[in-house]
């Protein structure tokens, strides 16, 4: 994956986006475009993950403007290829631009898709209410971390395997009450 | 070339020599956890790199490609820290545990994600949007690193008297190749004029978890590495030719 625009010329918006319902061509395209999932977590469009950050109209073609996750995910390229192929499919035009800036939090997933990952399997990540502060995460002590709820059974009972697990923004989790082994989307 | 696509050029060689290195451990971890850690860990710094690439190769606008900047240039025009392209084993190790010791790994990752901590907080807030953009989405990315290294520290120096020892050998050898980070060398003086501030601030941090960990933060002393001048240890050509053969074998070849 080649950055195109490491910085945007265009401001994208931050926090969660909900799909535009109404009857414009800019919300026809939006609508167009949730069935692009994430490669990885085929319940999740890339609206829902927040990584589809803004549709645009242009002279020659609609313009796609995405963010990366973690910065070597390498499910990027994928997304890229997936949403150009829908637009294709759909006989329309189109160009995804990749923007590095406001940089890409787990807070920007809605609730619904938090519900959706949960239901899936995967324990939704709790809110990131510290973005860029320095050292919050081992200072606070080990004890203090977030309980992160088993999406099976909802037990408070769980504990950390492994802080990196199947792909970038996953970490490994286990029930203590229910056994099961899950993943936990992490913070970011 | 101009001191800020030194600088960037420094980052990028630093993340993608410190990734080459630790995913040495793919596929060799001491456990499958620690196997998937330090891959993901490895992800994390190449991709850091990749972008850092991108944009020297911009500013650089000389032709020069991600792939040329990793792939073809010799170990003089890395501008990396000596620290990042050293083996996994402390110069004295016995040779029966010479190969890999887990505790140099976690030593390393927990003096240079400390260091980034402190450098890409700086570096959010800096003019040039292209860098301050990488820099927010990296530091999100090296908390995690950094909880990582100074958990298992921590699990070493307050573990067995055999981790606690191994570790403390790895914070001996290690040490005096910190001294690095603080050097004014022109480039890093241009971005980050206040070193000193930071170093505070870095030793601060590194000895509260040193000090949980119940182990000593030796002084550093003695010679000062040159990463960043080019001039590198007698290690990085076998790293850089582990890394770089198959693309100088079979120019422009693609996936």
């Amino acid at each position: 994956m080649v950055i195109d625009n490491l910085v945007s010329a265009v401001s994208l918006p931050m926090g969660p986006l909900e799909l535009p319902l109404c009857d414009t061509d800019e919300a026809g395209i939006w609508q167009l475009l949730e069935s692009v999932c994430d490669p990885e977590i085929p319940v999740l469009s890339l609206r829902e993950i927040g990584v589809l950050r803004a549709v645009k109209a242009a002279a020659g073609g609609w313009q796609l403007w995405i963010t990366p996750t973690y910065n070597g995910c390498p499910a990027m390229s994928q997304m890229n290829t997936d949403l150009l192929s829908a637009m294709q499919q759909a006989g329309k035009q189109a160009e995804v631009f990749t923007c590095l800036a406001p940089a890409w939090s787990s807070d920007w997933i809605t609730d619904t898709a938090k519900e959706k990952l949960r239901v899936y399997g995967i324990a939704p990540p709790h809110s990131n209410a510290v973005p860029n502060a320095t050292s919050p995460i081992r200072l606070a002590g080990k004890m203090t971390r977030v309980q992160v709820a088993c999406p099976q059974c909802e037990s408070l009972d769980t504990t950390e395997i492994s802080q990196f697990g199947s792909t970038a923004c996953k970490a490994m989790y286990k029930c203590l009450a229910c056994a099961e082994p899950f993943d936990y989307f992490k913070p970011y | 070339m101009n001191k800020l696509a030194d600088y960037a050029l420094h980052l990028a060689d630093n993340a993608l020599i410190l990734g080459q290195r630790n995913a040495e451990w793919c596929g060799h971890g001491p456990i499958l956890e620690e196997d998937l850690a330090l891959a993901n860990h490895s992800l994390d710094l190449i991709g850091q790199a990749r972008l850092l690439y991108q944009w020297v190769a911009q500013l650089r606008g000389d032709g020069s490609t991600e792939d040329s900047l990793a792939y073809f240039r010799d170990q003089q025009a890395f501008l990396n820290f000596t620290l990042l392209e050293l083996p996994h084993c402390t110069a004295l190790a016995p040779s029966a545990r010479a190969e890999r010791d887990y505790a140099v790994t976690i030593v390393r990752n927990f003096f240079f994600s400390s260091y980034m901590l402190l450098v890409w907080d700086v570096l959010q807030n800096h003019e040039q949007p292209q860098l301050s953009a990488i820099a927010a989405k990296s530091l999100k990315e090296v908390r995690y690193h950094w909880q990582h290294a100074a958990d298992w520290l921590i699990r070493f120096g307050d573990g067995t008297s055999e981790s606690h020892d191994r570790a403390q050998a790895a914070l001996d050898f290690l040490m005096p190749y910190t001294q690095e980070f603080w050097c004014d060398w022109p480039a890093a003086k241009h971005v980050l004029p206040d070193t000193a501030t930071l170093n505070n601030k870095w030793t601060l941090m590194v000895g509260d978890v040193i000090k949980e960990a119940q182990l000593h933060l030796p002084d550093a002393s003695g010679y000062v590495t040159q990463g960043v001048h080019g001039i590198h240890s007698e290690h990085m050509s076998y790293l850089l030719a582990d890394m770089q053969s198959l693309a100088r074998q079979h120019p422009g070849a693609q996936w």
